[in-house]
């Protein structure tokens, strides 16, 4: 069959403008820009028809490119500053954008941290970039591309070998403006060997603008080192929300990261983990709270290239009225990754009678002396389990949470940070009190 | 853990180059031009002096699948069909229908001795052989040679006939289920064998008769250079019971030959469909030369309540494997199963597995799938479940396990599970079986070897798709049946 000729959205003729616009302006090669973009020149924004989007349609769910923020004002800054709540309560040094922005009053970073502004790198082609880019299973994504075409703020941080950073660091993105606006950030952080960091990320933004942030963060972890990730999305009502995690791990490496969901009309999150050396354990996590008409995607891919690691990951969504989930997670085993085990695991609640779940759990083997495993399931909550809290004497509005919280507790129950956890269950119960 | 030393043996005896039915039976065959025009789907629906209608509809399929594009998205790599150079048709000479056995040619005849099936039914009916009464169709390339029991069938009021046959005696009946499971446009492979699809069987089970024996089809690929497009249609009327079993070879051959059938059950209320396959064609040899590449559109309509289809497969053989057996659950309370063993060996490429379309109420399915892959071979699992808006209490469980036996193969698996419903329960898992060592001591306690013990506790692993399988393929399937799954991936 002939090749179709393209009919473009309006989303994807004013990416294309936009990109000719800005691109004189932004830091860094623009040949490294125009290469990332040369993807979607011919491809356009992904749809259903291309399968890692099948159920997240992203053509669809863009409607039009929103142009960057400018700079917000002091005013606002002091603003959204105060409006800022989550992971308030912990102690930790706080990095904060706002509308895609790095914001000039930050918190002092604990000490023997390097950071450097990602505009500043770039333009002075720092050795640390060197670093960008590590995962080579990220390489052609469509939402990473986009995000490395149009990259205008984030920070690089480099933990040096052998440090325990106590005290985490709390990335903040706030959303502030009141039209709407996209954001391209990007972090990249590299820990090194047997170093250890925690670092916390939170996206809060207002309720009724459509806004579109695409945030990116890149993990380096040296061998032996310890990281946590833990992030937070409580993006505003009428956002489409992408963002993606990267993470090429040394050898003995401990790495968590878990993503919650409470915020955004559409979100899609991305993981992409790759194992560089034996002996590591990663643990990717998800917890998604979903309600309206709300549709949230957490797609990942864990790539064992190297033999002797393990990789657990556990999703958990609750769909409530006629919101969609959407799970699709790949375990990639390579030909001489032997002693591999790799546990993947989706699990759904749907409440609503509108409710969807999608849940695709792949597994992709190529040696022989493993141990892989997938499971899903989906349904409504148990009703057995109800009855009994019921006849306890619980109302069945309580009973429900109860269940509820249980259910996504598992994915919480591991957060090592006791304050991040605690903090992370106070938006759960907060759901649940919103539903009523 | 790595496979247990017994499944390697196991699955190499079942190797590529351990193919038995290699053979080739010199035969005087007639075909047409050689390609694929409207002259070609003028000249099948000519042969079989088909009513206009069902020209009609090959046409339209063909003209259909000239705008098509064939598939890409399973995990399948082959240079690409020449589909000019196939013949679309091959019949053996001199054959315009027999009428009795004695008017087949007896190598045919000896074709399917070889294969041991037997055609002649005195011989199983004097118990010469000790296997019980089962009605063959015997199609051979592109035609039906002949077909057993009829008239005993007839007396039960079952119809089991070649499709061409049918088409004559009740068209009325074909024409109302024909492509109504599988329609004409549905994908590359089915629109292009509702084209220029040959023969294949019809089966009709009026409402209330069970079956009195089993039905079967044997196809047998055996002219060079031909593709074999049969169509199988089975409807069970209301509150009916059949078990089909179906049994496919060809000869070893260095190039690749298509095989793209399309088979179409419907059950009406309370009727049960089980349908069986051990395919068996030929694999290629250990270097991948040759094989079948064969690309199936199977599907189960449980179109009236309470009703049932079981898709049981034993796959051994295919270059390429493409196949999907599904059920629409449409029927409220209507059941969906499917039990799959697919062992790849060689350079073997195998993307198989099932769709359960749960639209009912109370529809329940159940997947149960092993595959194995060793030698150089990659086995791909790809299933679908999902239930519809109205699909209220909708369940399915899937398993599925797969194995590797060395470090060039591949096992994948590939679900997708679309829930929208809130009351439908899915469940998937994989477990990974390795033998526990509880169940292990406790055979061994009472007396087991260590071996003993592991093939007992593997058979009861395996069993849930053989007990599947009616007795005649169980035996077929014997030398599958010990094969341990030990060191399974999910």
């Amino acid at each position: 069959m002939a090749e179709i000729t393209q009919i473009r959205t309006a989303a994807e003729t004013g990416l294309a403008a936009l990109f000719e616009r800005l691109k004189g302006g932004l830091p860094g090669d623009v040949a490294v820009r125009e290469a990332a973009l040369s993807g979607f020149a011919t491809m356009g924004l992904p749809h259903r028809r291309v399968e890692e989007f099948k159920y997240t349609d992203l053509r669809a769910l863009m409607r039009d490119a929103a142009h960057p923020a400018e700079a917000p004002s002091p005013d606002e800054t002091t603003k959204a500053f105060a409006e800022a709540k989550a992971f308030a309560e912990i102690d930790a040094a706080r990095l904060t954008f706002v509308n895609g922005h790095r914001a000039p009053h930050s918190s002092e970073l604990p000490a023997g941290i390097e950071v450097v502004t990602m505009p500043d790198a770039m333009a002075s082609g720092h050795p640390l970039l060197g670093f960008l880019n590590a995962v080579a299973i990220a390489r052609g994504n469509p939402i990473y591309d986009l995000n490395t075409a149009f990259l205008a703020d984030g920070v690089v941080i480099r933990v040096p070998a052998g440090l325990a950073v106590e005290r985490p660091i709390h990335l903040r993105f706030l959303a502030a403006a009141s039209a709407p606006f996209s954001t391209a950030t990007r972090i990249l952080v590299i820990v090194e060997e047997g170093a250890s960091l925690t670092l916390l990320e939170s996206h809060e933004g207002r309720d009724g603008v459509a806004y579109q942030p695409n945030d990116v963060i890149e993990f380096v972890v040296g061998d032996r080192a310890k990281v946590a990730h833990l992030r937070l999305n409580a993006e505003g009502s009428e956002s489409l929300a992408l963002s993606t995690v990267t993470a090429k791990l040394g050898a003995e490496v401990v790495f968590n990261s878990l993503n919650v969901v409470v915020g955004g009309a559409a979100s899609r999150h991305q993981v992409f983990a790759t194992f560089a050396g034996e002996g590591t354990n990663a643990r990717i996590d998800g917890a998604n709270m979903l309600k309206g008409r709300q549709h949230s995607d957490a797609t990942l891919v864990v790539d064992h290239a190297v033999p002797h690691c393990t990789s657990r990951e556990m999703f958990k969504s609750v769909l409530d009225d006629s919101s969609v989930g959407v799970f699709q997670g790949k375990i990639i085993v390579r030909p001489y990754a032997q002693k591999t085990d790799g546990a993947m695991k989706s699990n759904a609640l749907l409440l609503g009678e509108g409710a969807t779940m999608n849940n695709k759990p792949e597994l992709e083997i190529f040696a022989d002396d493993v141990v892989c495993g997938h499971g899903a399931t989906c349904g409504a909550l148990d009703a057995d389990l109800l009855f009994y809290l019921k006849s306890r004497g619980l109302p069945q509005a309580l009973a429900q949470s109860l269940l509820i919280q249980a259910f996504l507790g598992e994915a919480v129950e591991s957060v090592e940070h006791e304050g991040a956890r605690e903090s992370l269950i106070g938006v759960i119960e907060g759901w649940l009190a919103a539903r009523g | 853990m790595p496979a247990v030393q017994d499944t390697i043996d196991r699955v190499k005896l079942i190797d590529v180059d351990q193919y038995k039915y290699g053979f080739e039976t010199e035969i005087e065959m007639e075909k047409p031009a050689i390609g694929l025009t409207e002259d070609t789907v003028r000249y099948i629906s000519d042969r079989k002096n088909e009513p206009a209608w069902l020209l009609e509809w090959r046409l339209d399929a063909y003209k259909r699948w000239l705008t098509m594009r064939e598939p890409d998205w399973s995990r399948v790599d082959y240079p690409g069909i020449k589909y000019d150079e196939i013949y679309y048709y091959a019949a053996p000479k001199a054959n315009a229908g027999p009428m009795s056995l004695d008017d087949i040619d007896p190598e045919i005849l000896k074709t399917y001795e070889k294969l041991g099936i037997p055609l002649r039914e005195v011989e199983a009916l004097e118990g010469v052989q000790t296997r019980s009464n089962i009605a063959v169709d015997a199609v051979f390339d592109s035609v039906s040679v002949a077909t057993t029991f009829k008239a005993e069938l007839a007396k039960a009021g079952v119809l089991f006939m070649p499709i061409s046959e049918a088409v004559h005696e009740h068209p009325e009946l074909v024409q109302k289920y024909l492509g109504s499971v599988v329609p004409a446009t549905d994908n590359f492979f089915a629109t292009l064998n509702s084209a220029v699809f040959s023969d294949g069987s019809f089966v009709y089970i009026p409402p209330g008769v069970r079956c009195p024996m089993e039905l079967s089809t044997y196809f047998r690929i055996n002219e060079r250079n031909t593709g074999q497009f049969e169509r199988t249609l089975i409807i069970a009327d209301k509150g009916s019971y059949v078990s089909y079993l179906e049994g496919c070879t060809a000869p070893r051959r260095d190039e690749n030959q298509l095989h793209a059938a399309v088979v179409e059950l419907v059950t009406l209320d309370d009727a049960e469909i089980k349908y069986s396959t051990v395919q068996n064609w030929f694999p290629g040899d250990a270097e991948g030369k040759g094989g079948i590449y064969n690309f199936v559109t199977k599907r189960g309509d449980c179109r009236g309540k309470n009703s049932i289809i079981t898709w049981t497969q034993v796959e051994t053989g295919s270059a390429i494997t493409w196949k999907y057996p599904s059920c629409i659950l449409r029927g409220d309370g209507s059941r969906g199963e499917f039990y799959s063993i697919a062992i790849s060996n060689g350079k073997q490429q195998v993307d198989s597995g099932t769709k359960m379309i749960h639209l009912g109420k109370n529809t329940t399915s159940r997947v149960i799938s092993k595959g194995i892959a060793a030698g150089r071979s990659d086995n791909t699992y790809r299933g679908l479940i999902s239930a519809h808006r109205r699909a209220t209490n909708a369940r399915n469980f899937t398993n599925c396990d797969s194995l590797l036996i060395g470090d060039q193969c591949g096992a994948h698996t590939v679900p997708y599970l679309e829930s929208n419903n809130a009351s439908a329960v899915f469940e998937h898992e994989a477990t990974t079986s390795k033998i526990s060592d509880d169940q292990k001591f406790y055979c061994m306690q009472r007396g087991l070897g260590e071996e003993e013990a592991v093939a007992l506790i593997v058979n009861g692993f395996v069993k849930d798709v053989l007990q599947q399988l009616p007795m005649e393929f169980a035996v077929e399937a014997q030398k599958l049946i010990s094969i341990s799954l030990e060191g399974s991936v999910g």
